[in-house]
């Protein structure tokens, strides 16, 4: 391999390259065309920067970002827990999984934005509402991936828990919720998606503050530059939400990486 | 057998909670109709031509966006994931890309295209690509070294090494990635159409919430909950048909 022959000091600066190559070449792009377009809706890097700089740092940190941010923390938490003790208690149980599963089935194919209205209808429009919105979105892929991986620990772990008498309680700790972990967290990573979503969209139907109400204003207003700092920040909640789950998963699944790289040596 | 029937038992349960909520007066029959109610209401809609064609409106623009993602992401995935150095260019511009939100865009969308059908393909196939193009790497990576080098060996053509080599170990990969895409578009057909109000089955339903027409909410809800049910359903069997020679498939038939 010519990489193992070259000095640390050009490895990172090749690797730097070719992260940051790509998206550098995209914003100079970006900063030329903007310039030269007469599109007043295409505003340039420094334009947006500027305007990121202007709306949301300050108090409208405080105002918009911080309680959207804590209802999709509330609501994605909401979710975890009743879908994973949910899943848990119908994985067990054959019959009611049997009972349940065409319910469930048909709850999860619906499109998770629809039942914004449903849960205006039935709430009115609170704070409340708007996790509950996010909840009845999300908990759908836990539950059903929970279940899943609650029905399928391996056999030979239950009857060698059966016959060692392994009390209930600790049985589901150390037996059942690691055997489905990963099942779980394929979960949440699908429920995490689904409640940026329903967050963004619930803010702009039914709210008067929060980042999805804030960027629908800017739009109506044709404030682009405003509204291309708004699409900026979500992306970068996007990113931050896949990071801090990239390095949960690791943490929870470290056994579980283990093992498959072992039997896979 | 059994597993229908308490299915089915489930189904039924579930009409009848809903059936008794309003009528022990916990919530309102304004804000919760009965569902009788709402199955005369889908009975109607079903015999009235208007509502068919929202529905093909929001089928149209599922259709066009999915195989408008499919086909981009097909093509630059075969792309990044078969040469080494677009594969390391782009993953910071992937890695970031991905996570961002389709919603977010939805303004974005509405100023470069108005408030039409082109919006919400916009939404839809940026939603759909990532689901695609991703699986379409992975797939592409996924290649048996073996079989890399035995094709190399025989001399096989660029053009045979896709067909023989690269195909068939990404289908299966560009199937799981279709069948999520398939879904995820259907979900942005719908909510552009609640948000942008471009025509379909999503803007009924928000004009049936601001007209305070609940039964047609909750009937509306129950007719997009069939749709992902039919969605899902067709593109699980065309996953198992063009699989049917692969070994995940063979060994769940030999069950």
């Amino acid at each position: 391999m010519t990489a193992a022959r070259r000095s640390p000091a050009t490895r990172i600066a090749v690797n730097a390259a070719f992260a940051l190559g790509l998206p550098v070449l995209i914003v100079v792009l970006w900063g030329l065309w903007s310039a030269r377009s007469a599109n007043r809706f295409l505003v340039g890097p420094l334009a947006v920067l500027d305007a990121f700089r202007r709306t949301w740092i300050g108090p409208a940190f405080a105002d918009d970002v911080l309680p959207s941010l804590s209802r999709l923390a509330l609501g994605l938490l909401a979710s975890i827990v009743l879908g994973v003790a949910a899943g848990v208690v119908i994985g067990r149980l054959r019959r009611l999984r049997e009972l349940l599963e065409p319910l469930l089935e048909f709850f999860r194919a619906i499109p998770p934005p629809v039942l914004i209205p449903v849960v205006m209808l039935l709430l009115g429009i609170t704070g409340t509402t708007k996790v509950v919105i996010i909840v009845s979105g999300a908990i759908w892929p836990i539950l059903l991936n929970t279940i899943d991986g609650v029905r399928s620990t391996d056999s030979v772990m239950t009857e060698t828990a059966d016959s060692f008498r392994i009390p209930r309680w600790q049985r589901l700790w150390s037996v059942v919720l690691p055997a489905a972990s990963p099942r779980i967290m394929t979960g949440v990573r699908q429920a995490m998606s689904v409640a940026l979503i329903l967050m963004v969209i619930s803010e702009m139907f039914a709210s008067s503050s929060g980042l999805g109400y804030r960027i629908a204003y800017f739009q109506r207003n044709y404030l682009v530059a405003e509204m291309w700092s708004g699409i900026l920040l979500l992306g970068l909640i996007g990113v931050a939400l896949a990071v801090v789950f990239g390095l949960v998963e690791r943490r929870v699944l470290r056994w579980y990486h283990g093992m498959r790289e072992a039997t896979h040596a | 057998m059994r597993r229908i029937l308490l299915g089915g038992a489930g189904l039924l349960g579930f009409v009848a909670v809903w059936h008794l909520v309003p009528t022990l007066g916990l919530v309102g029959p304004e804000y919760l109709p009965y569902p009788a109610e709402v199955f005369a209401w889908l009975a109607q809609e079903l015999r009235d031509l208007a509502f068919w064609r929202r529905l093909r409106l929001t089928m149209t623009s599922w259709a066009i966006g999915l195989a408008m993602a499919t086909l981009a992401a097909v093509v630059l995935g075969t792309a990044v994931g078969t040469v080494p150095f677009l594969r390391r260019a782009t993953h910071t511009t992937v890695e970031f890309l991905r996570p961002v939100p389709s919603v977010a865009l939805i303004p974005l969308a509405v100023l470069m295209f108005g408030l039409q059908m082109r919006a919400a393909l916009f939404i839809i196939v940026y939603a759909a690509f990532w689901q695609v193009f991703v699986q379409v790497i992975y797939g592409v990576a996924d290649i048996d070294t073996v079989a890399r080098d035995t094709a190399r060996s025989f001399g096989l053509t660029r053009r045979e090494r896709l067909r023989y080599l690269v195909l068939p170990t990404a289908l299966p990969y560009l199937m799981t990635g279709l069948r999520l895409a398939a879904a995820v578009a259907l979900i942005l057909a719908v909510t552009a159409e609640m948000v942008i109000g471009n025509p379909g089955l999503g803007r009924s339903i928000e004009l049936s919430r601001s007209a305070g027409d609940a039964v047609g909410v909750y009937g509306l809800v129950v007719v997009t909950g069939l749709l992902g049910l039919l969605v899902n359903a067709m593109f699980r069997f065309v996953e198992r048909r063009s699989l049917a020679w692969h070994q995940s498939v063979r060994s769940e038939e030999a069950r």
